[in-house]
């Protein structure tokens, strides 16, 4: 057994490999590549992670760095608090296309004008995951969702999606934004690539930072978890590419 | 000790920043603005924040995220900004977070809102009920002190007449030496495990407990309620008739009933302080003796469900208060006319008002 390398396990700063997601989903996968980072980064003893509400709120118990619980959507005011009152310490905020987008625009858009000084980050899957497949603000048109089930989002009857990336990225308050993916291991390799360098941000304290990261839902998607990249690359990637809108 | 004089709402925010408050959140409302005015140049002096948020919301979150952190933090509005801000207000007290909520009211309308929680759940706020500037000062000072201990949210009511009125006042700080820690605070993890500051309760063995968490918050209620009731009373040895009113109108009153004793009527007064707890005990034992009991209130009638609550039917109970405004809709109207006053304890003295 000495030959054989360890190469992928459990990041340190989880306590379970148990938790209530779906199999496919690509929230834990963020977690995962959080958790990595704040552990190579060695910032455990000085993390304070504002956690929204959706699937992912079952996270705060199984990870081992303090965790401050906000509200549907004000996760960026909780942050912001939390900050401003101990400015050393490493604040990231998670949230989902409802929390953020939908419920919590204003708090998200405010934030990054102020140019808070932390690191906000998004995991977009297009639906309201956990109350079971809704359309949310960032669902994309021709989506099949509980409320649009007869002819997916339809842009005359149910409005576009909200790209709030692109919108954070024209306040001046903003130093960092891009976008990732879970979808493929090249996808993976880049989100971690851009979440540290949103965390650099942060770090140097020069302004806000954003990372959108494209997760997978193939519950609320009514595709096969095998399916679902192909499903992000034809259905999410056009309206939602890849990269890095701003960067100091 | 040094006495200075200071409009209400400016001797409110020093009264914050004297107990340790170093973070504060606002967003300008009539009559409360003057508490954000003096927060944006004070907060910086003593190496604290203000944030100028850009809606309640955003402002009551601020504090909870800075509350979470172990920091001191308050806010103020008026009735129609607490409102907006119900929602955090009450899961702030599931999360058992410490913080002052001052509202300086258009009138009395939120009795209700502040005393049965305006928002979901089962959960109370501790409601502190200040009458003059000074005790405005000493009970922002206690309400820190009271979250602390229980964390849990604590409300100051003032309104339109205390956040306007100059008076002196001295900072008398409290001796807090008696506090525990805040050894719950999310400040990062550093050489401890880490902390889950939640509305559902912390993990146990890694699972989310709810049930038992909002079980345990109840079971705080009692204990709060039996620790913390304050009450003020006056004239009540031969009283045959008790005015009960609170906040600045209780002012008005107290100044009534005196003129009424000078007019050879045995009329007392009593002042319920805390709002919630209700110091039903002693609106009872004063009651026990008497012919009626009034009850001033700016408004349609809300305290006196908890009068009615206390005394359970023994005495009469008179409504003398009502809704009352001038032009402003800002809660200064002629029912606090003293003559006015007056004039309807009178009435009730002489038994010539229905209950």
């Amino acid at each position: 057994m000495e030959s054989l390398k360890k190469v992928s396990g459990k990041p340190e700063l989880l306590l379970s490999t148990q938790h209530s997601l779906c199999p496919g989903c690509g929230e834990p996968l963020a977690l995962r590549t959080i958790l990595e980072l704040v552990t190579e980064l060695e910032l455990r003893d000085r993390t304070i992670c504002v956690c929204g509400i959706g699937c992912y709120t079952a996270f705060p118990g199984i990870i081992d760095v303090d965790v401050l619980q906000a509200l549907h959507g004000r996760a960026p005011s909780v942050a912001t608090g939390a900050k401003r009152v101990l400015p050393d310490r490493f604040v990231f905020t998670l949230q989902g296309d409802g929390d953020m987008v939908s419920e919590g625009l204003q708090e998200i858009v405010h934030s990054a004008a102020r140019g808070e000084k932390f690191t906000a980050v998004l995991l977009n899957n297009g639906v309201f995951g956990e109350t079971g497949g809704h359309m949310t603000t960032t669902s994309v048109l021709g989506q099949r969702t509980k409320t649009t089930m007869a002819t997916g989002r339809v842009a005359e009857q149910h409005g576009w999606p909200i790209r709030i990336a692109d919108v954070i990225a024209q306040l001046d308050g903003s130093v960092y934004v891009a976008r990732g993916g879970m979808h493929t291991p090249a996808a993976i390799a880049w989100t971690k690539r851009i979440l540290r360098e949103a965390f650099q941000v942060q770090l140097a304290g020069t302004g806000f930072s954003f990372v959108e990261i494209l997760t997978m839902c193939p519950t609320d998607w009514y595709v096969d978890a095998t399916e679902t990249p192909d499903w992000i690359e034809r259905n999410f990637t056009p309206t939602y590419p890849l990269r890095i809108l701003k960067s100091p | 000790m040094t006495r200075v004089l200071m409009e209400g709402s400016h001797a409110v925010a020093e009264a914050a920043i004297q107990a340790g408050c170093r973070f504060y959140a606002g967003y300008p409302i009539t009559p409360s603005t003057e508490i954000l005015e003096y927060m944006s140049y004070r907060m910086p002096q003593v190496g604290g924040v203000c944030m100028n948020a850009e809606s309640e919301i955003e402002a009551i979150n601020m504090v909870w995220g800075a509350a979470g952190c172990g920091v001191r933090a308050m806010i103020a509005s008026t009735g129609q900004g607490i409102s907006l801000m119900q929602e955090a207000l009450a899961e702030m007290a599931n999360a058992e977070l410490p913080c002052v909520v001052v509202n300086m009211k258009r009138g009395q309308g939120d009795y209700f809102q502040a005393t049965r929680g305006g928002g979901h759940g089962d959960y109370r706020h501790l409601v502190l009920a200040p009458h003059t500037v000074q005790e405005a000062v000493d009970l922002v000072q206690l309400g820190f002190h009271l979250a602390d201990r229980w964390r849990n949210p604590v409300d100051v009511l003032g309104d339109f007449v205390l956040s306007h009125t100059s008076e002196a006042v001295a900072f008398r700080p409290l001796d807090e030496r008696d506090l525990p820690p805040k050894t719950w605070a999310a400040t990062g993890a550093r050489g401890r495990p880490a902390h889950n500051v939640t509305p559902l309760g912390a993990p146990e063995k890694l699972r989310l407990n709810p049930g038992s968490h909002f079980a345990a918050i109840a079971a705080k209620l009692p204990r709060i309620a039996a620790a913390e009731k304050r009450c003020e009373t006056g004239f009540l040895d031969d009283a045959e008739v008790a005015v009960v009113a609170f906040g600045s109108p209780a002012r008005f009153v107290k100044y009534a009933v005196h003129v009424c004793r000078e007019r050879g009527m045995r009329v007392g007064w009593i002042r319920p302080i805390t709002l919630w707890p209700f110091p039903d005990e002693t609106v009872a034992a004063a009651a026990a003796g008497l012919r009626a009991v009034a009850v001033f209130e700016q408004n349609a009638g809300q305290m006196i469900d908890d009068v009615r609550l206390a005394v359970l039917g023994r005495v009469p109970i008179v409504e003398i208060g009502g809704i009352s405004h001038d032009h402003s809709g800002f809660g200064v109207g002629p029912a606090l006319e003293p003559e006015h006053i007056i004039a309807r304890i009178t009435d009730v003295y002489r038994g010539q008002a229905a209950a």
